[in-house]
Formats: structure tokens, sequence, C-alpha cells
């Protein structure tokens, strides 16, 4: 059996909770939130022992795993405190505000040999790595562009008091909605290298965007578009699509979907329909073993829990990957305070810069 | 209960497989008008049972029904609570206290809660329960509920995290106050059958997925016939057609084969598609 520690007990916390909860091969042995109530209510209706302080949890119980499922500013602290003690670790994300952090958290983990992921459960959705799969058979030919989008219902009023409405707390679109995008585009294509033109704009929050949207540059001159909005409630949950176009071909998928329009089939094995070409859900979903919101919320964690229990180091979501995600994220921060470019209207005007320097683009730094 | 019972998924933009699709059932029936006609003809094909979400929109064909009590004189809603995104979006927005104090009615129950602080008391928690159930019920008031259902995520949400109580709360609370009897829907069919057993549930309705491709059926399709033939409840079949992947014949086919399934509840977007699949339901539970 893991012994596994929660600690957050948020809308993902609670989710994990019941999850983990569930797997043959683990045991809860404690849960951990600031909130005293919640915590109360938790350990009188289901036996769980609670803790109010995440050391004080990992001081008393004999843990294998912990499962950080608190507001991203903690993470860093928390990831360390818990490799330092040998453990292995689920985080959600995104994984750390800041790169350098993450960098070293990612390099601890690896000295540490412990099983480290991050929660982008995209990366466990049957559909997309329907598409990585053609996608890495070249089914498209060579790609030259990338679109992804994600939109949904989070903040539609001028309000909001949690800590999602707190950019330094790791809220807003981009931390929240757009790095799933984004990272959804470093599983399937890679990394972009630089981004340009970022708009980071505000709806209705006072403190953070409610809008992302920017251009990806990707090493083999392919680009890329990334579209976040979290304030459309047209949409009854986050919705995100990733389009892309190669020379042989277009491919549209979303979370329920894989649509393919395949110009030359010839010698693919991989996608044998020419033309339009729609799978569904239901063809490539996998079965897990216990069902809350979507099949990839368990099957994330069962990842984690069998690379524990078989003892293998690499992770389809690891810390390292999901520092790559951050060095974009970081990247965009960047490049929405930079130079535009004014529009002549005819007579001679100069570039425009919001903060007067910088370039166009902005390098993703990472390694 | 009765055999087949019309749902609800068409008129909210939940598609299971395609977000086009569900888009554009979502512009239809922006218009109540095309929710009412097609219910109206489900109605008219002798389906007397709307299993429905305690979503908002919900509330307008309450009133509908309502105002024409001869129309309506057999229906009755299955209501199905609570509408999770409701509640996981005013979490996301505002944070639990806040999203708790939005949606109960009197302020009391949660300043109770509050203030027992570090104890919390069962009581309090039962009342807030309760009073949660009470706002869900509202747009129902006047009409005809026998079954309410709770919502696969909330159900399976408890079930995982262990609160066993928590059954046990929501089917007194609905006895007792509604005079009907509670369901339970469920992705977890097999697991959720042993813990009502524990509580004393007996003999209960649970809606599942129940379909031939084994789709969201979680602990497997095998385990879920051997449950529906052997132990003593009233499984009620969602998604039999998972969600259109199997073709309707076969699917009802599967579905009624499994003899001890109480009812049937799908959805449809078209007059043809009701009466299509109501006559297969039909044809094969004479045999």
């Amino acid at each position: 059996m893991v012994n596994v520690g929660l600690i957050g007990l948020g809308k993902m916390g609670l989710s994990h909770l019941a999850i983990v909860n569930t797997h043959p091969a683990v045991k809860l042995v404690g849960i951990c939130d600031s909130a005293s109530y919640l915590c109360s209510i938790l350990h009188k209706y289901t036996g769980i022992e609670v803790f109010s302080n995440y050391r004080e949890m990992l001081d008393k119980k004999s843990l294998d795993a912990v499962i950080i499922a608190t507001p991203s500013r903690f993470h860093g602290e928390m990831v360390r405190e818990a490799l330092n003690r040998g453990l292995h670790v689920f985080c959600e994300k995104p994984f750390c505000l800041d790169v350098s952090d993450g960098l070293d958290l990612a390099e601890l983990a690896e000295r540490k040999g412990v099983v480290n992921q991050v929660g982008y459960h995209y990366r466990f959705v049957g559909a997309f790595n329907e598409a990585k799969r053609l996608l890495d058979a070249h089914a498209l030919g060579r790609l030259h562009h990338v679109r992804v989008e994600a939109y949904g219902p989070v903040v539609l009023r001028p309000k909001g008091a949690t800590w999602r409405s707190k950019g330094n707390e790791g809220g807003g679109c981009l931390y929240d909605y757009a790095c799933h995008a984004i990272d959804i585009v470093n599983y399937l294509v890679g990394r972009p290298d630089a981004v340009s033109g970022t708009v980071l704009n505000r709806i209705f929050s006072r403190d953070v965007d409610d809008e992302v949207y920017a251009t990806m540059h990707f090493a083999d001159g392919m680009t890329g578009m990334i579209a976040a909005n979290w304030s459309d409630d047209s949409l009854r949950r986050m919705s995100t699509q990733v389009t892309l176009w190669g020379t042989n071909g277009r491919m549209v998928v979303d979370r329920q979907e894989v649509k393919t329009f395949i110009r030359n089939a010839a010698g693919g094995a991989v996608a044998a329909k020419e033309g339009w070409d729609i799978r569904h859900t239901t063809d490539f979903h996998s079965d897990v073993w216990y069902y809350l919101r979507g099949e990839e919320y368990s099957a994330q964690l069962d990842h984690f829990f069998q690379c524990i229990v078989e003892g293998r180091r690499e992770n389809i979501s690891s810390f390292e990957s999901a520092v790559q995600t951050d060095c974009v994220v970081s990247a965009m921060l960047q490049n929405a305070g930079e130079a535009w470019r004014q529009v002549d209207s005819g007579s001679r005007s100069p570039t425009l810069s919001p903060n007067g320097s910088g370039g166009f683009l902005s390098a993703v730094m990472g390694r | 209960m009765d055999r087949v019972l019309f749902g609800d998924n068409q008129f909210f933009g939940i598609n299971h497989m395609s977000e086009e699709k569900a888009r554009a059932q979502a512009i239809r029936f922006a218009d109540i008008q095309e929710i009412i006609d097609l219910l109206d003809a489900a109605y008219d094909s002798g389906i007397h049972v709307f299993m429905c979400t305690t979503h908002d929109r919900i509330a307008e064909v309450c009133a509908h029904v309502r105002l024409h009590p001869e129309r309506y004189s057999k229906l009755e809603f299955y209501p199905c609570m609570p509408y999770a995104h409701k509640y996981a979006n005013a979490v996301t927005e505002h944070g639990t206290m806040e999203a708790l104090k939005r949606f109960l009615p009197a302020e009391g129950a949660l300043s109770a809660l509050v203030r027992g602080g570090v104890s919390v008391a069962r009581r309090d928690v039962e009342g807030m329960a309760r009073l949660l159930i009470d706002a869900e019920m509202k747009m129902f008031s006047g009409l005809k509920t026998p079954v309410i259902f709770l919502q696969n995520v909330v159900t399976d949400l408890l079930l995982g995290m262990g609160i066993k109580d928590g059954f046990r709360i929501f089917a007194d609370h609905v006895r007792d106050r509604y005079k009907a009897e509670p369901g339970f829907i469920t992705m977890n069919m097999p697991r959720l059958l042993d813990v009502l057993e524990e509580v004393g549930i007996e003999n209960p309705i649970v809606c599942a997925n129940i379909n031939k491709l084994g789709f969201r059926m979680c602990g497997g399709i095998e385990l879920y016939e051997k449950a529906i033939a052997s132990r003593k409840f009233r499984p009620v079949a969602m998604s039999v057609l998972a969600s259109g992947a199997i073709n309707p014949r076969e699917a009802i086919e599967y579905v009624c084969r499994q003899k001890d399934i109480k009812s049937i509840v799908f959805g449809a977007s078209s007059k043809s598609n009701i009466l299509n699949t109501k006559r297969l339901i039909e044809e094969y539970s004479v045999a």
C-alpha cells in the first residue's frame, strides 16, 4: 500500500480526496487544510485524520507520498519540504510562480529519485493522446501552425475574493486557464522558443487578467496562437480545443473528439481515411477504477501511484515538463509589457512602447 | 416507477460526444418554447416522467406546467439535484464559505457552522444539507415529484470521500419533507450499492450508465450485469446509447435484455427520435 497525505481541500483537493480514497493500492492516512470547520466535518463523517498544519502531518504520519492542492504560491515551500523528506509528490498546476524555484525543485526531485507529477490532466485525456499518437507519426506532415483555445465561466462579474483573483497568489486566467492550454501544446508539439504580441486583459477582475492572447514561435518555424478567456459563460465548463495545420492536413481535437482532415493517407497506417474523419471519446476512452467528473482525473492519479509502485522514474507530466509550461507563462508576462507598433495613420509617428524598452518578442527561458 | 423517462441533457448543451453538437443544442434550446415543444412531444407519446436537473431554466418549465394543470395532469418530475456547475463555479469565484452563503436561504445555519469552528456539530451540517435540498426543490412547488435524485457528481464525491451518512441524510429528508423516494445517480454503481446497503437504504433507486459498450461503467460491464441480476435495487439505465456510439436498436435490445432494469431514461432532440426510441423500448420490453 502507498501511504498518502493530502494538503489543501479546495475544489481540486476534495476531488482528489474522493478519487484517492477509493484507489485499491493506496491508503489515505491524513488530510490537511487551514479551514478548521471543513476538517472537522470531514473527520466527523469519514474518520480520516485531519491536520491544520501540513508540517505536523508530515511529522506525525508515516507517508510515502503527498498530494499538494493548495493555492499556487504555497507550492514551492511545500514541495521542497516533501522532497527533502524523500516523499513522492503530486502537485496541482500551475507548478511554481517563480521559474527558478520550479527548476530547483525539478532538480531536487531528480536527485532524490522520487516520483514527481503536476496535475495537467489533459495529458490523460484519451482524445488528446490519440492526437499525440497521430502527430508523433507525422500524420499531418510538417506542422506549420497550432491554435489553442480555452474558454469557460469562472469570473462573470466584477467581484471575487478568493486567491484566484490575486495575481501574486497564482490567480488570473493566465495561471488558471492558459497554462492548461500552454501545457497541452507543449505535450503535443513541444515548447515554443519565443512568444510575441501577448495581451493580458481585464474584463471583470480588478487585479488579474481575465483573457489572454499571444503568438508562439517554435524552433522549426512553426507558429501558434493561444486564446484563453475565463469570463465566457456560453460554455458550462472549461473547454479547450487545439487545432493544428500541417502540409498533409488539419486536426481539431478537444476532450471529446478528434477530427482530422487528411490530404493524402498514402503510406500512413496511422490515419487511414482521407478527407474528414471524426472519432469520439467512446473510441479511445480507457476504463478507470473510479469516475468523478472525467476519466482523466482518475487516470492521472493512477499514473502517479503506478509509477510509485513500479519504481518508474519517467512521468507523463513531470515537474520538469511543468516547469517548461511555467517558462512560457513567465515569457508571456514579460512580453505583455513590451513594445507595440503604432498603426500609422499617414503622418509620421514612432513606435509606441507602453514602458519604453524591450523588443517585440520574448524568448522563453528554460533549460 | 414508469418504464420510460425523458431526460434533459440535450437542453443544456450536454453532449458527451461532441462540443459542436452540444453548442448547437444549447442554441436551439435557448428558446424555452423549443424545450416545451419537445417535452410536449414526449408527453403526448405517452412518456409522463421528466427527469431533470435543478437547472435555473427548469424553473421556467415548471412555471409553464403549473399554468396548465389540465394539459399536464399526468406529468411527474424526477428532479436531479444539484446542478453541480452552479456550485463549482461559485466556489471558484467566491470561495467555499461565501458560495455556501449565497445558496442558503437562511443566515442561521451557516453562522452556526462557522461559530462552531473546530467542533462543528452534526446537527448543524445536517440542517444545512436539508436547507440546500429545500432550496433546490423550490422550483417544483405544487408539482408532482415522486422520486428525487442526487446527481452523480455529488453522489460520487460523497461515495469517494466516504461520507456515507450523506446518503442517509438525503434519503430521510426527501422521504419526510417531500413524501418522495430517494434516488441516486452514479458512475460507480457496484460500489454505491455496497454503501447504500451498509447505511440501510433498502431496495434503492439507482440510476447509472448501462450500455452495451461498457462506457463509463466503473467496475466493468460484467460486474454491472451481475449486480443487476442478483442485487435488490431498482436500476434506472441512462446513457444507453452511449451518446450515439451504439445504434439505437442494438442499444435498446441490450438494455432490455437485462430483465431487472426498472426504467430507462433517454434524451433526444427530435420528435422522431423520441418516438423511435420509445417504440424500441416497448418492442424489446414485451419479449
